[in-house]
């Protein structure tokens, strides 16, 4: 701050020049805040992700766990060769991950196929509303892996059993935010569509999905998470190929490094695919 | 003057779980082709419900509305619509909204490229052809309203539907707008009713003002025949003793007649 004569203005005359420097202070604070703007958001994380590493390792020192250097190490050979086969309870973990991905891809598949359209019907009709509310109030809390027996029973295989699985869980978040997409969509919309003299398909089609947009969007991207959350304990127990038996088989082996690096596979597997459905409806639904 | 639009006896009805709910009663009217009427009244007096009788939103419970001597049967394109809230699609922009509009009027009969010139040209007649490629969040209100009648007027309708079409606006830009409104309608011969709570858009814009009392029950108070020449300009009327002839007529009724229900 620049001092400012208050009490003897003839005591001590005022600074000649007090501009230029204030203006290089003030340019000097504009950069740093430049900076602090672009370094707090990327600097924030990185203390965070330190901290963690640097609780693992503290975690690890006593060698109960692998720490992370270990489990750096054990991944740089892992993933040097991804894709290797020896038969069929030896393969690359790049294997497993897609074996796992396409059992969460047909599963999810089939629930959205089944789970919008029912989620619909529950959205716009009161009676179907009626009908499924109990249904759905009573077998939406039941954990997803109570359904691996009767998939297994039904279907007599393994594979089969874990998309069974997979559809059942993931079916809940597409039906209740379909439906709840519908009864938002505002009367307004609906009255536009009565004015213009659409039929009941061009209402559906021009302004009912796009409306529903991202509410189906946002019940996709949850019927993601928890399908992938539960692929892992599926193919546990139903084994095959797939990133949650190699976990098991892992865990057998008793190599703990793998089953770190499983973890961490897992997690950045799930963020990708949250990430690319939100990129999704970032692109199909513009202004909402 | 023909008669375009005909309420013989109109009377609405609501079922409410409280018991039934007579919104109108008994509005007899009768619209000229061409001309330009304000239903006015305090809020909640049944003028959208009146309006949405016309559209064809609402049917009448009793009586008979009629357009060009046919029973309204529906919501049609021959009668448009300008909602309150604008009613914008989000996810269309200014030229898809009103591309949406003229592809269903149209769309049988003419071409794409015919379509898209119907689309410009209704966007360019309210001044946004600036803004086509803009989607409703990122305009301001007075601009989305323009698109809302940019895509009334698309439908070349015979009757056009305001509904407080500039109630939400800041008092400038709806004086903006109430000029194009006039200007817009001279040049094209549409019959015009408007719902407003606005004594002076109600003035300045119409050529009859139907006065409604208050509700519930609610009916025609009185008629005020409005018979300012046109073209009519805000700056000349306000040194104009028949103006404020016809907007004391219109307060009077509204704050001596009808007083305001306890809100």
């Amino acid at each position: 701050m620049m001092p400012y004569p208050t009490a003897k203005p003839f005591d001590r005359p005022a600074p000649v020049l007090p501009l230029p420097p204030q203006r290089r202070g003030h340019a000097l604070r504009q950069a740093a805040g430049h900076l602090r703007r672009l370094l707090i958001p990327l600097a924030a994380p990185m203390l965070g992700l330190a901290l963690f590493v640097g609780l693992w390792a503290a975690i690890a020192a006593d060698g109960r766990i692998p720490g992370p250097l270990a489990t750096w190490e054990a991944a740089r050979q892992l993933f040097a060769d991804p894709f290797y086969d020896r038969g069929p309870n030896d393969q690359g973990i790049g294997w497993n991950l897609l074996s796992s991905l396409s059992r969460v891809g047909v599963g999810f598949g089939l629930a959205a196929a089944v789970g919008i359209p029912l989620g619909f019907l529950i959205g716009r009709f009161a009676f179907f509303a009626g009908m499924a509310a109990p249904i759905i109030a009573l077998l939406r809390p039941v954990s997803p892996l109570a359904w691996l027996p009767i998939g297994l029973l039904v279907f007599k295989a393994a594979h089969p059993a874990a998309i069974w699985v997979i559809f059942i869980s993931s079916i809940w978040p597409m039906i209740l935010n379909t439906a709840v997409g519908v009864r938002q969509v505002p009367q307004d919309y609906l009255n536009v569509a009565r004015v213009l003299g659409f039929s009941e398909l061009q209402t559906i089609t021009r302004i009912l999905l796009p409306a529903m947009l991202p509410a189906i969007l946002t019940g996709v991207r949850l019927a993601v998470g928890v399908a992938w959350l539960v692929i892992v304990a599926a193919e546990m127990l139903t084994g095959g190929v797939g990133i949650g038996f190699w976990v098991w088989d892992e865990w057998n082996n008793l190599n703990v490094e793998h089953i770190l690096i499983a973890i961490f596979v897992v997690g950045i597997v799930g963020l990708a695919l949250e990430q690319l459905i939100l990129l999704v409806a970032r692109r199909f639904s513009p202004g909402q | 003057m023909e008669k375009h639009v005909v309420l013989d006896h109109v009377s609405v009805t609501f079922d409410t779980p409280r018991g039934r709910f007579v919104a109108l009663q008994d509005i007899t009217l009768a619209i000229g082709r061409g001309e330009f009427l304000s239903l006015i009244g305090h809020s909640g007096c049944g003028k959208s419900t009146l309006l949405n009788v016309i559209a064809g939103l609402v049917m009448p419970t009793s009586g008979a509305a009629l357009c060009s001597g046919r029973e309204i049967p529906g919501p049609g394109p021959d009668r448009a619509v300008v909602f309150q809230n604008h009613s914008l699609l989000p996810w269309l922009t200014a030229f898809g909204n009103v591309y949406l509009a003229v592809h269903k009027v149209f769309g049988a009969r003419e071409t794409k490229a015919k379509l898209r010139q119907r689309t410009d040209a209704a966007i360019a007649l309210v001044g946004l052809a600036h803004a086509r490629d803009r989607y409703p969040h990122e305009i301001s209100g007075g601009m989305k309203q323009r698109v809302g009648i940019a895509r009334a007027l698309a439908m070349e309708p015979a009757v056009l539907l305001l509904d407080e079409p500039f109630g939400a606006l800041d008092a400038l830009t709806r004086a903006a707008l109430q000029d194009e409104l006039m200007r817009i309608v001279a040049d094209r011969q549409v019959t015009v009713v408007m719902v407003t709570h606005d004594v002076d858009e109600a003035v300045l814009l119409s050529d009859r003002i139907v006065m409604l009392t208050n509700g519930p029950a609610a009916t025609i108070g009185e008629i005020l025949t409005v018979d300012l020449p046109r073209p009519r300009s805000r700056l000349a009327l306000a040194d104009d003793s028949r103006y404020h002839l016809l907007r004391r007529r219109v307060l009077e009724f509204l704050h001596q007649r009808q007083l305001r229900p306890a809100a």
